[in-house]
């Protein structure tokens, strides 16, 4: 009866008939999940222009922050390695788009090229983005934190270039050491002690008349406001931490909320990336191993492509709106 | 499954044509990369004259914005390949992304301003 439904009648490869749309149910999946992703990509980035319109007088400015490149150590290089990241992403992609039309005309040593290439390119983003951390982490010039919270940077009276406080912390002999198991209570622990402590740095910043307080507001013109000699006084007598580096309770550039973002976005954003390259390499070996020859048409390599553009459009956006605006 | 459809060779709206698929993305590389020097060059020099306020953001971050927003529609169209899809999977997908991101970024960036104007004037001073 024509009720019945036999198995001559159910329609196989899903994957070579054109569907509505005219695309393949596997590629349309792939665009679905973008769509979603790119959402989710949107939540952040817009949590994130909130936290910096309520705070937009104080932010940290990235200029200021991001200002290391790999071999040349004590050089100020704003954003020059962020820039070339963004480079080696967009050509990662123009490799990737090169071994899909490789797969379009079924030159499967081509695809092996391009898709090599991209991999290496993924591969050199993610150690990038993993430097960029260690640095962010690492800290450059330290910082004191005051009992309200406000971050405190200090600067040169006559250059108004920064100092660090490695450069005039004094050194005090000190009874306090680490608690470890092993040195006193066995149950508990605490984490190393700070390099400098409060009372050094500030002694420091005392016994030196040219150091001046940065502190987090900015003026008009967009530059953060430096304090005269005693309203930094003032400003250090308040401190409770010294601040070096960054984690995700408080870091030395500003706004506790900063270093938070920059890790949760760039961190979700690098586990993109880290997952697109294993993907590549599982698909790469496949090219490889000819099963897309076998099969007759080289849309897993487009598919995957899909999902690699969509990791570089997720960072030209985070570029956009973490490192230039 | 051979690939049925043609690659599209134009950008610009057809005021430059490649002669194969293959310069196209090579031209839309050295395009976008064009694109992000520029960018990158403005926001090392910052000149001052695109610090001017235009619907309360400043010239440069407008220009930033914009520019982000034409290397996207050259990612998406051309690495992507959107560019020689169906009408109907172009428009589901972009415009689903473009009502809902501009509705969300305006919604959030108007609650931010709100927040810090109630922080400036108000009583509450460093809410950490």
């Amino acid at each position: 009866m024509s009720s019945t439904v036999s198995s001559a009648d159910i329609q196989p490869e899903l994957t070579t008939e054109p569907r509505p749309l005219n695309a393949s149910y596997g590629k349309l999946m792939m665009w679905f999940f973008i769509v979603s992703d790119a959402l989710t990509f949107t939540g952040f980035l817009i949590s994130y222009g909130f936290a910096r319109f309520k705070h937009i007088d104080s932010w940290p400015i990235a200029d200021e922050v991001f200002t290391h490149f790999p071999g040349l150590h004590g050089v100020d290089a704003p954003m020059y390695y962020v820039a070339l990241m963004t480079f080696i992403l967009i050509f990662s992609s123009v490799t990737m788009v090169l071994a899909v039309d490789a797969g379009h005309n079924n030159q499967k040593d081509r695809v092996v090229f391009y898709m090599f290439l991209t991999i290496i390119g993924g591969a050199v983003f993610v150690g990038s983005q993993a430097w960029e951390w260690k640095n962010f982490i690492k800290g450059e010039y330290g910082a004191l934190e005051t009992k309200g919270g406000m971050i405190i940077q200090f600067v040169d009276a006559s250059s108004n270039k920064r100092v660090s406080i490695d450069e005039f912390a004094v050194y005090k002999p000190e009874y306090r050491e680490q608690h470890k198991s092993n040195n006193g209570l066995w149950f508990r622990s605490e984490p190393a002690l700070d390099q400098y402590s409060v009372e050094e740095v500030t002694e420091g910043f005392m016994a030196d008349p040219s150091i001046l307080v940065r502190v987090e507001k900015v003026d008009d013109k967009g530059h953060k406001i430096i304090l005269n000699r005693e309203e930094s006084i003032e400003k250090v007598m308040q401190a409770v931490y010294v601040v070096q580096g960054a984690n995700l309770i408080r870091n030395e550039y500003g706004n506790r909320l900063f270093a938070d973002f920059f890790f949760f976005i760039t961190g979700f954003h690098g586990f993109h990336v880290f997952s697109g390259v294993i993907i590549n390499i599982i698909i790469f070996i496949n090219v490889l191993l000819g099963t897309y020859e076998r099969r007759g048409h080289y849309e897993m390599v487009e598919k995957v492509g899909l999902y690699w553009h969509f990791v570089d459009l997720v960072w030209v956006f985070v570029f956009t709106f973490f490192y230039l605006v | 499954m051979a690939h049925n459809t043609e690659h599209k060779l134009e950008i610009f709206r057809g005021i430059v044509k490649f002669k194969s698929n293959v310069q196209k993305i090579w031209g839309v590389l050295i395009f976008l990369s064009i694109v992000t020097a520029i960018e990158v060059a403005l926001g090392i020099v910052k000149p001052e004259i695109l610090m001017n306020y235009f619907l309360s953001m400043k010239l440069i971050n407008w220009i930033f914005v914009i520019l982000t927003l034409v290397k996207a529609y050259y990612i998406t169209w051309d690495f992507m390949h959107m560019r020689d899809e169906k009408f109907g999977l172009q428009v589901s997908v972009v415009i689903t992304l473009i009502f809902l991101i501009a509705y969300a970024a305006f919604i959030f960036l108007v609650e931010g301003n709100y927040i810090y104007d109630i922080m400036y004037e108000g009583f509450v001073s460093w809410n950490f």
